[in-house]
Parts: structure tokens; sequence; C-alpha cells
């Protein structure tokens, strides 16, 4: 798919041929992400659809309380320290950012008056600076008002590197910001920005009040005592926290939404784990809401029919996928294993890159394993016919396997396990610990046996797995199997974050401590190229097809293998209403607009 | 015995600063990161992530940030989790009502259990009441505690609705009713926990008292002519109850950081929870903390039971 | 059992023990043992498990590891005795696969932790002094030891050493049999240690001392078999603690692969189907009752085998 199909289907969205929604799934199919379809959709001037609930209430409160149940507790309060979506998400019962994304990917304002745009002049044609008009009338918990000032706080916050603040990586592209009146700010950034709603929109854009943080900037910042006791704009007054267990709000009398929010009181339990936090909802009742539900489709179906609770599944940007090292793990070169001076003895073959992507049966890793919480995907799925390409489909055929490795010259030794030169196909797959991975693996493994691959299995706990220690090999960017697997979030609404693990100036490598973001340490110049010019590129619908070259290339080098696309799940009760999941935002985008049916 | 508690007690210190020291050397080398969420992160860049470790001194050499850490230790300062940014004293103190709680509660469930049915098991071995206590006592052990603790909720919360598997800390009702819904929610957590425990300590109680039953000097006492209760009292069951003082003196730490799976299964805000998520986290002053009290609760439990067995048997003597 | 305490004196036991000649005595406990109606018993069943991971595998020919999905969580049938899990693979198969190393692990994990123990705790007890106080500020330093951490890091360490030293499954066996039993052996070593300060002075013990027995021949005699009682329960409960342990270290991705269906791994997976498919969980539940319960009888018929006083006067 190039600029002129992208074109040609934003016309057919325009002259209502096809819907916005289905334009958005096909974007995120091709992988893309919803927000940026957005922007394709704002800049061809289709407008934007506003999002409707179906509770109005004619006054606040009186809901009683709402009890939601992360199995990843909270540990703190700061939006601009979270370490994961569970600081964020409780961080945003109390702050709020700019604005939101809704599920289809549109910025839905919550503390801008309005969403900038090249029609109202929010967005500079050069793509250099966006004015953000802000909501008047909004008050801190505390009283004092919100205004321009505590956006221009925030940015020195982030930006002072004693902070250590995390979401630093958001608003580094702004070179400066000017207060042109008391509600109104300008952004200017260094370069021409594409993806201007980057900063102070999402989960990483929340605001935190300038009075109350100023003296806590830099290295003081972890002084602060309202790191603990939250002074927000959020529909909820901070009432309690006991970091690793809970976080109580009570409502905020002065919030600036009318007649919102609907609930008197909020909480937010951590700890245990997903299977039986969704018993907690499902089953018991306990409680109203549960993230992130890791359990088999299969156990959530028959907890649903309790008719206490339904699982909600919404589509977001994870892929679960299967990565392939392109340089030898098991050769060691100035004490750096998969250095990129070596290159894989057998995964270089494209026969066998080839071989192992129909051997990963990802119908049965749907329909067993995932159900509604997995979708298989080569990344091109969700596409209307006409632009699917051939050989980009799904596969899983393990004699096409046999039929490619033979043609090869990979021939079966005494042990079933194919060789060539003395090189046997013998592999060691790991991810982290987690059933549905492990099960998957099992079935991989299966099929690989039939092909006659030998692999052998490797589980690594969580932390050790995800962390960003320097010395630990069995760390994902060591990477020092020949495969392994496991989720990239792409919560971050611009598909650049994402496309750039592939690039080859972010090898993880003994330089780098192994920080760089590319862990399969793949080098392509088109790809270089392609992501070098999509960084400049104004033009939305340009920059998606760039986005979506990139992609080919990626599927076609066989460098990763995309199992299934990884959709949210959460458990809500039946009796809540207007609890919408957003797969590009956190799961409290919405809290204000929560209510429960009598 | 006191110039003997007296040494004792000053060997202590040494012993202890050795302790923490392993301890310290083990957290340090182990693997795993506290800024691991921030490493798949595509927002967090890499110098972000070196920032913070270089800040909480992660990449300094071991025997400084140890020196660094008893340094503090002795000024009260117990430390600042890298993942919450609080200090660890707030920390270990938000938790310590509950754990005291449940978990004291559990063990002396399992004490009260254990000694009355080990006890009468050993009077009568091998009878009906003896194989039945037995196979109950095996099934309680030999089943894990996230087994049992499961089957409790699918039984009482789930099928009979009858109790609230999730605890929570802090109730708002009031009166007497908030003392009813504390118990409630504590049922089964202590009753998973403490049948657990009493499992292994009834089986000790019997052996104990089996062995002691047989012993010479209990008949010279029933030939000197003591009613059964009295010998049973006096001679047998404070004898036996040596290795169970050993065992409550084991147990009790377990307290401060043992139960962590009964912990998340009822999502009880202990210490033990506390101390696991810590672990995961690689959250090194909050474990370092943790794991120290806990060492000064096995040294203090294990000082008291030595003086306690020569309180039970006057015969013991340390030489 | 309290009548036929009643009738023993104390001298006349030891004078005759003193001049029993060994084999005989050997023959005697064995004799003894094969009355005790339940240690026959627990030792049939320990060897029927063990035969049965043996050899089991040989007959039984179902595949551990053969994913069908239409055979998912079925009941106990003919065509899979134990029933299946959710991937559609055979129970039995899988328990009888998973027991060599469930049983292996146990019982070695539990005979290391019982000998350590034993032995520090009896020279502690028994020598006293600064020899029993270092031994026991020891103790209290491994059971200070935060188990997770130290479990991290000893398999990070020595993993890959022993791996390609001794082969990928026998390098992963030694190591968590070795951690298993090497931090369960201080609480056996507290209660030997306290059997044996309260032993040491007991009369019987006394009259040995004066008749010239020398202090090895006072302990294994006479102490020793006394303080059995409490490392008999603690053998049983180690046996189930390891056998869970393992299962608790392959969860955290230390112990063995997560394929391989060890008794504690397939208890730990089948948790979440309890409600639909208990089948899977009652199975590994049993054997591990069942081992537990063979080997207390077992250690039941040999400590009353064992006992002086049951050698001594016929």
């Amino acid at each position: 798919m190039d600029e002129r199909d992208l074109q040609r289907l934003l016309d057919e969205v325009k002259g209502g041929r096809l819907s916005r929604r289905r334009f958005v799934q096909t974007m995120v199919g091709l992988g893309l992400t919803a927000p940026m379809a957005a922007h394709m959709l704002g800049s061809a001037g289709v407008a934007q659809a506003q999002t409707k609930w179906t509770v109005n209430p004619t006054k606040r409160g009186g809901g009683g309380i709402v009890k939601t149940l992360w199995w990843q507790a909270p540990t703190l309060l700061n939006p601009h320290f979270a370490n994961g979506t569970k600081d964020q998400d409780a961080s945003r019962i109390f702050y709020e950012p700019l604005a939101s994304y809704d599920p289809d990917g549109n910025l839905v304002p919550m503390l801008a008056a309005e969403v900038p745009s090249a029609q109202n002049g929010g967005v500079a044609k050069d793509g250099l600076s966006v004015t953000w008009r802000l909501k008047k009338n909004v008050v801190w918990h505390d009283g004092k008002p919100f205004t321009a000032d505590d956006v221009v706080f925030n940015w020195e916050y982030v930006m002072d590197t004693g902070t250590a603040a995390v979401t630093i990586g958001q608003y580094r592209d702004i070179a400066k910001i000017d207060k042109l009146d008391s509600h109104t700010v300008k952004l200017t950034f260094k370069s021409p920005s594409p993806f201007w709603s980057a900063s102070f929109c999402g989960p990483t854009g929340m605001i935190i009040p300038k009075h109350l943080f100023q003296a806590f900037k830099g290295d003081k910042s972890r002084e602060a005592p309202t790191n603990l006791k939250p002074v927000g704009t959020g529909p909820y007054r901070f009432v309690d926290f006991k970091p690793g267990d809970i976080v109580r709000g009570e409502l905020n009398p002065t919030y600036h939404v009318p007649n919102r929010p609907y609930f008197d009181q909020i909480e937010m339990k951590g700890g245990g784990d997903a299977p039986s936090a969704a018993r907690a909802v499902l089953q018991t009742g306990e409680f109203d809401y549960a993230w992130n539900m890791q359990v088999e489709d299969e156990i959530l179906r028959r907890w649903e029919q309790g008719g206490r609770g339904r699982a909600d599944i919404v589509a977001g940007g994870n892929i679960e996928h299967i990565q392939l090292n392109t340089t030898d793990p098991w050769t060691e070169v100035d004490g750096e294993r998969s250095s990129i001076k070596t290159k894989h003895p057998t995964l270089s073959d494209p026969a066998v890159r080839l071989a192992l992507n129909v051997l990963v049966d990802r119908g049965s890793i749907q329909e067993e394993i995932y159900g509604r919480t997995g979708i298989a995907t080569a990344n091109f799925v969700n596409a209307p016919a006409r632009f699917v390409s051939k050989n980009t489909k799904w596969e899983f055929n393990v004699d096409k396997a046999n039929q490619i490795l033979d043609a090869a010259g990979w021939k079966r030794g005494a042990d079933g396990i194919r060789a060539k030169d003395g090189r046997k196909l013998k592999f060691v797959y790991q991810t982290s610990i987690n059933a549905p991975r492990q099960k998957t693996q099992q079935i991989v493994k299966q099929a690989c046996t039939k092909a006659g691959i030998d692999v052998e299995l490797k589980s690594i706990t969580a932390n050790v797995f995800f962390s960003s220690d320097p010395a630990n090999l069995d760390t994902f960017p060591h990477f020092s199997t020949d495969l392994q697997m496991f989720t990239t979030t792409m919560t971050q609404p611009d598909p650049q974050r994402f496309m750039d693990q592939f690039v080859s100036w972010e090898v993880a490598s003994k330089e780098n401590k192994w920080a760089g973001r590319n862990p399969t340490r793949w080098r392509n110049e088109e790809y270089d190229r392609a992501w070098k010019a999509a960084e400049a590129e104004m033009d939305p619908v340009k920059r998606a097809a760039l986005f979506i070259k990139m992609n080919d290339l990626v599927i076609q080098n066989v460098v990763i293998i995309p199992v299934v696309f990884r959709p949210r799940v959460a458990a809500i009760s039946n009796r809540m209403r207007d609890v919408v999941q957003s797969g590009w935002d956190g799961d409290f985008w919405a809290l204000a607009y929560w209510s429960k049916s009598a | 015995m006191s110039k003997y508690l007296l040494r004792r007690t000053l060997t202590s210190i040494p012993v202890l600063a050795g302790i923490s020291a392993v301890l310290f050397t083990i957290l340090a080398l182990a693997p795993g990161d506290p800024f691991e969420e921030l490493a798949t992160n595509p927002n967090v860049p890499a110098e972000v992530r070196m920032n913070l470790r270089a800040k909480f001194g992660l990449d300094d050499p071991l025997p400084l940030r140890y020196a660094r850490w008893v340094v503090s230790m002795m000024r009260g300062d117990w430390g600042f989790s890298f993942v919450s940014r609080v200090n660890v004293d707030t920390l270990i103190l938000q938790r310590l009502p509950t754990t005291l709680f449940v978990l004291g509660s559990a063990l002396v469930l399992a004490i009260l259990i254990a000694i009355p049915i080990g006890t009468y098991s050993a009077l009568r071995p091998y009878s009906i009441f003896d194989q039945a206590a037995t196979t109950l006592a095996f099934i309680g052990f030999s089943l894990p505690t996230f087994f049992t603790g499961l089957l409790f909720i699918l039984l009482f919360s789930i099928h009979l609705d009858w109790l609230p598997f999730i605890y929570r800390a802090d109730i708002s009702a009031t009166g007497w009713r908030w003392y009813w819904e504390h118990v409630r929610q504590a049922i089964m957590p202590v009753a998973v926990l403490g049948l657990f425990q009493a499992a292994s300590m009834t089986r000790f109680m019997r052996a104990a008292v089996l062995d002691v039953i047989r012993l010479e000097y209990v008949n010279t006492a029933r030939a000197k002519g003591l009613s059964e209760g009295v010998t049973l009292v006096k001679h047998v069951v404070r004898n036996a109850l040596i290795p169970v003082v050993t065992l409550v003196a084991l147990q009790i730490p377990n307290i401060f950081g043992g139960a962590i799976v009964t912990e998340q299964i009822f999502r009880v805000p202990g210490i033990g929870s506390l101390l696991i998520a810590s672990i995961l986290a690689n959250d090194t002053p909050v474990v370092m903390a943790v794991t120290f009290i806990f060492s000064c609760l096995v040294v203090a439990s294990n000082l008291a039971a030595d003086l306690l067995y020569g309180w039970l048997d006057p015969r013991i003597s340390y030489r | 059992m309290a009548a036929r305490v009643a009738s023993r004196t104390v001298r006349g036991d030891l004078a005759v023990a003193a001049s029993e000649p060994s084999s005989s005595l050997w023959r005697e406990t064995g004799r003894r043992f094969r009355r005790h109606r339940l240690a026959v018993i627990g030792t049939v069943v320990l060897l029927a498990m063990v035969v049965a991971v043996l050899a089991g595998p040989l007959v039984w020919r179902h595949p551990i590891n053969a994913i069908d999905f239409k055979a998912k969580l079925k009941a106990p049938s003919w065509s899979h005795p134990l029933g299946t899990d959710d991937l559609g693979q055979d129970i039995l198969a899988r328990m009888l696969y998973g027991g060599r190393i469930s049983l292996a692990v146990g019982i070695a994990a539990m005979l290391i932790a019982i000998s350590i123990g034993t032995a520090i705790g009896a020279t502690s007890g028994y020598v006293g002094g600064v020899l029993d106080h270092t031994l026991m500020r020891v103790t209290d330093m491994f059971l200070s030891l935060p188990g997770l951490p130290l479990l991290l890091l000893i398999v990070y360490l020595f993993r890959d050493a022993l791996r390609k030293a001794l082969g990928p499954e026998v390098g992963v066996f030694i190591l968590i049999v070795a951690v298993i039993g090497g931090l369960r052996w201080m609480p056996v070593a507290r209660l030997v240690r306290a059997q044996f300060l309260s032993l040491r002075e007991k009369e019987f013990v006394e009259s040995a001392r004066s008749l010239g027995a020398p202090p090895l021949r006072q302990v294994i005699r006479h102490i020793l078999p006394n303080s059995m009682g409490p490392v008999i329960v603690a053998g049983t409960i180690d046996v189930a603690a390891a056998i869970i342990a393992e299962s608790t270290l392959s969860f955290l991705g230390l112990g063995f692969p997560p394929d391989i269906p060890t008794w504690g791994r397939i208890l730990y997976d089948a948790k979440d189907n309890l409600d639909f498919a208990p089948h899977w969980a009652i199975f590994p539940g049993t054997a591990i009752f069942l081992t537990v319960l063979s080997i207390n009888y077992i250690g039941d018929g040999l400590r009353d085998a064992l006992d002086p006083r049951k050698v001594l006067g016929k």
C-alpha cells in the first residue's frame, strides 16, 4: 500500500463510503496507530466524531463508591515518576492532561478548551509550533486557579535532568513555550514536528501544580510532600495512599465539568494476580473494574456466564511477537555475545526464517490460548481485501516449512534434526514467565519438531527479562538466545517511537550498555532512510505511507514474526455505564464520565 | 543465666553486623533492576534510566554502598525506596498493624490447635483420633497455601458468598461493625495460614510427647503415685514443649516476611507482600530493611528459645 | 505402649546392650520394622510409586506433550485414565514423567536437609560451649537469608557452569536439590540440638557415661535414636515442601523449564481451572500426599525399630 492507496481510502471516508472506524482499524492493521490515523483524517478535513455518553446525570455525585482492582499495585502518585501504567493510572485519578486519546485515536480535550488543528489556527502550517487554549474556570483541588503558568512549569520540571522524570521523552522536542496570556500557551519545536500532540496529551501529559512543586524541582524533586498527597484538577480529590496497596479518592466538588463525577468515592486496590482479580469482578462482584486481564479467554468466558460482569476488549497497538536474532548469541567477541560483528549461523538463511514464519500456529494460539484477547496477525489482517499484499498473509503449514527447508538444502540428520554444512537447526527460545506465553512456546516447539527443528524452551522471570541491568545476560536487549518473544507496547500514539526498534543506530550493544532499542540487531539502509524521512514529513498521508513501507520491510525480511494482536482487556461489572477503555491512553482516561445503573 | 544472657546479647551485635553484610552483598549481586518497567518503555530515553541508576548510587562499588547503608541505619534513616520514592520506615509502619493482626493470629491459631491435638494424639497413638488427626495434618502440609487458599476462596467466597476475599486494611464502617468486618475478611487468610502451620506443628508436638512419654522418669513419677493429670502437666508437657518452643521461635520471624503466598492470594497488605514486591522490583533499600528486621527477630527469638529451655528443663545448662 | 515401657530398668538395659553383637541387632531391627504394619504399607506404597515413575513411561506410551485441543480438560476416561489438561495433554503420562523428578528432588533434598541439620544440631547440642555458639550463629545467619534473592543469585551464578559440566538436566537437578536442601536444614538443626541439650543430662545417658561409653557411642546409641522424633517429622514435611519448592522455582524461571511436568508444576498450572476441571489438580495433590504419608509411616517404623529399649528385653 502506498501513498495513493492511502489517499484513496481517505477519499472514501470523506465520501461516506468507508466508515471512520473501519479506516482507523485498517491503519492499525497496517502497523500504524489510531492517533496517527486520526491525524490523517484531520488533515483530510474529515470531522471528528464526538464521544457520546449514555448517561447524562443532572447533578454531581450520589453514586456511592466505585471499587477498582489493579493486580500490580501503584507505588507512587507523581505522574512524572511513573514506573509503568499502574502508577500512571493511579495518578490519573487526581491529575489530568490537556487532552486524552479516545478508542479511535481522536484527541478529546480535558484541560484544553479545544483541540488545536490547522483549521482553528492552533497548529502552525510549518509544523514548528502549536498553540493550546486552556479551559477557563479550572481550579486545583486546593482552590487555586489553573493557568498557563502551570503548563510552562511542567515543561521546566520535566526538562530539568536532576528531576529524573521519566516523561522527558515527550517534551524534549520543545524548544520553548511562550505564555501568550493567562490561558494560552504556544509550544515551539526544535524542528518541524509532524506529531505535535506528543507533549501534554495522554498518560505522559498529566499536569502538576506549579505552586506546590515550584520549590521541588531538580534534585529536590523526591522530597515534595505533594508526591504522596496529590493536588490535581481531576474528578476526585486525594484521601489516602498506601504504596503497594491502595489509593482512595473522594468527589471533587469543584470539578470543571458540570454534573460530574457520578461517584462519591473511588478506591484503587492493588496486588495479587490477574485471575483472582477477574474473579473479584466476574464472580463475586466485590469490585467493579479490574485492569489488564491477562487470563485465558476460555476461563474469562466461563466466568462471564455468571452474569455479573463482562470482559471488555478494546484494540490497542500491542503486538506479541517473536524476534529472530541476526547475530550469533553463542559466540563471544570482546566479551560480548550477540555482537554485530557476528552473523547468525543458521538464521541468516532467509529460507530458515520463512520456514519459521509458517511454523507458528497463530490460529490455534488465538483460539485456544488467547481467544478474544489475542487476534492472530501478520500485521495485515484488517485491511480491505484489495489492499492485502499476497505474501504478508499469515499461514500455518508444516508441510510448506518442510518443503522450504528441503529446497534450501537443510537435510534431516539421524536424530531428525536438519543440518547443513555441519550446522544444525537448534534454537533456544526465551520469553518471560506468563502462562499463555509458555503455552505458545510449547505450540511453536511442537510444530518445529515436526519440521526437523529442535527448540529448547527457556523462561525468565519478568523483572529480570525486562530489566536494563547491563550485567545480566538474561535481559531482552542482551538477546543471548536465538529467538525471544514478548509484547512491545505501543501506547505512545506516534508510530515513530515504535518503529525505532529497527533502525541501525539503536542496535543494543556493549558500547551503549545494551540500552539500545534494537534487540534483533537488524540493519537495513532502506529502512533507516525511510525512518529519517518519516521523522520530518509533515503530510500525515505521506508519513503513513512511509511507515507502511517500513513495516513491509520488517515483515518481508522476517526480522520478527508477529503472533497475535493483544487488545486491552478489562473486567467490568455489568452495572457500570460509560466505562470506555481506550487502547491509546490509560484506563482512567474518561474516569469523570463513569457511572453505574442503580 | 544472666551472665549467659549478657554474653549472648553482646555477641548479637557483631552477629547482626555480619548477617547484614552478607545480606547486602547478596542483594547487590542478585540480577534484576528497579527500573525495569522503564526498559520497555520507548519514551524513556536511555540517559534517564542511567541517570536514575547513578542518582540512587546503583553503580557505586559494593563496600561503599554497604558503608553508606550502615551509617544511615545508625542515624535512624532506614533508607529511601527506589520504587515509591518514600521513606522505608513509613512503608513498614503502614503495614505493621495488619501484619501483626493477620499473621500473629495465624500463629496463635496454629499453636492453639497443635498443642492439644498433638498431645492427645500422642496419648492415644494409632487410635481413630490419631489417625484422623494425622491424615488431616498430612493433607494440610502436602498442599501448598496457594492451593488451599484458592480452595477456600472457591468455597466460601464464590460458591457460598459468605466471606469477602480481598483484604482491605481500612474499612469505613464504625463501632462493632468495624470489628466484625475486619474479622470477616481475616477469617480466610488466618485460617489458611494457621492451618498450614498447625499441620506441621501438630506432628512435631505429637512426636515430642511420644518421645517423652516413653522415658523413664514418667514412670517414676507414676510409681510415686502422682495422678495422670499431674504427671502429664508437670513432666510430659513441659519436656515436650521444648521442641514446640524451638518451632515457635523459628516461626515468629516468618510473621515478618514469610507468608508471602497467602498475602498475595488474599491481597493482605502485610510486610510479606511488601518484601516480595520489593524483591521482584529490586527495590534494594526496602528489601534490606525488611530482611534486617527479620534477622534481628531470628536472633532474638532463638535467644528467647534458648533461655526458655533452661526454664522448662532445669537440667539443661550451657557450658 | 505405656504398659510395655513400665517394665524396664535402666542399668539392666545398658548391660545387655553393651554385650549384643551388631549383626543380629540389625536383623532384629528389620524384624521389628516388618511387624509395624503401617510402616510396611508405607514402604510398599513408596516402592510402588518409584516403580511406577521409573517403568511407567515404558508401559504407558502416551507422549507427555502431544497437544490436542479437541481433548481439552477432559475428565478421566479409558483413553486418558487421569484426564487431560488445558492443552489436551495426557495427565497420567505427565505425572509419570514428572514424578521421577518430583520424587527424586523431594527425597534427595530432604535427605540433604536432615543430614546436615542432624549433624550440626547433634554436634552443637552435645559439645556445647563455643562450638555450639558459633554453629548456632551460623544457623541464625542462614535463617535470616532472604530465600528469593539468594535463589536468583545462586541460579544465575551457577546455572551455566553446571550446565556445561553436567549437562542441562543433571546440572539443574543438582542445583535445585542443593538449594532446596541447603535452605531447609536449619529447623532440623535447632530441633535436634534442643533434644540433645535435654537428653544429654538424662539418667540413662549419665549411666552410659559412667559405665565408660565413649561420646560417639553415647550419641549414636542413646541420644540420637531418642531425638529422631522431630527429625522424622521434619523429614516428611521437607519432602512435601521440596516438591512444592521446586515448582515455585520453576514458576520463577529458576528450576526446570516450564514444560517439564513436575507434580508441583501441574498443581500450579491447574489452580485456575479448579472449579471446572478439578481432576487436573486432584491427582498431583494426591500423589504428593501419598508420598508424604508413606515416608512418614516408614519413618515411624524406623524409629520404633531402632528404639534401644525395645531391642532390649524382648
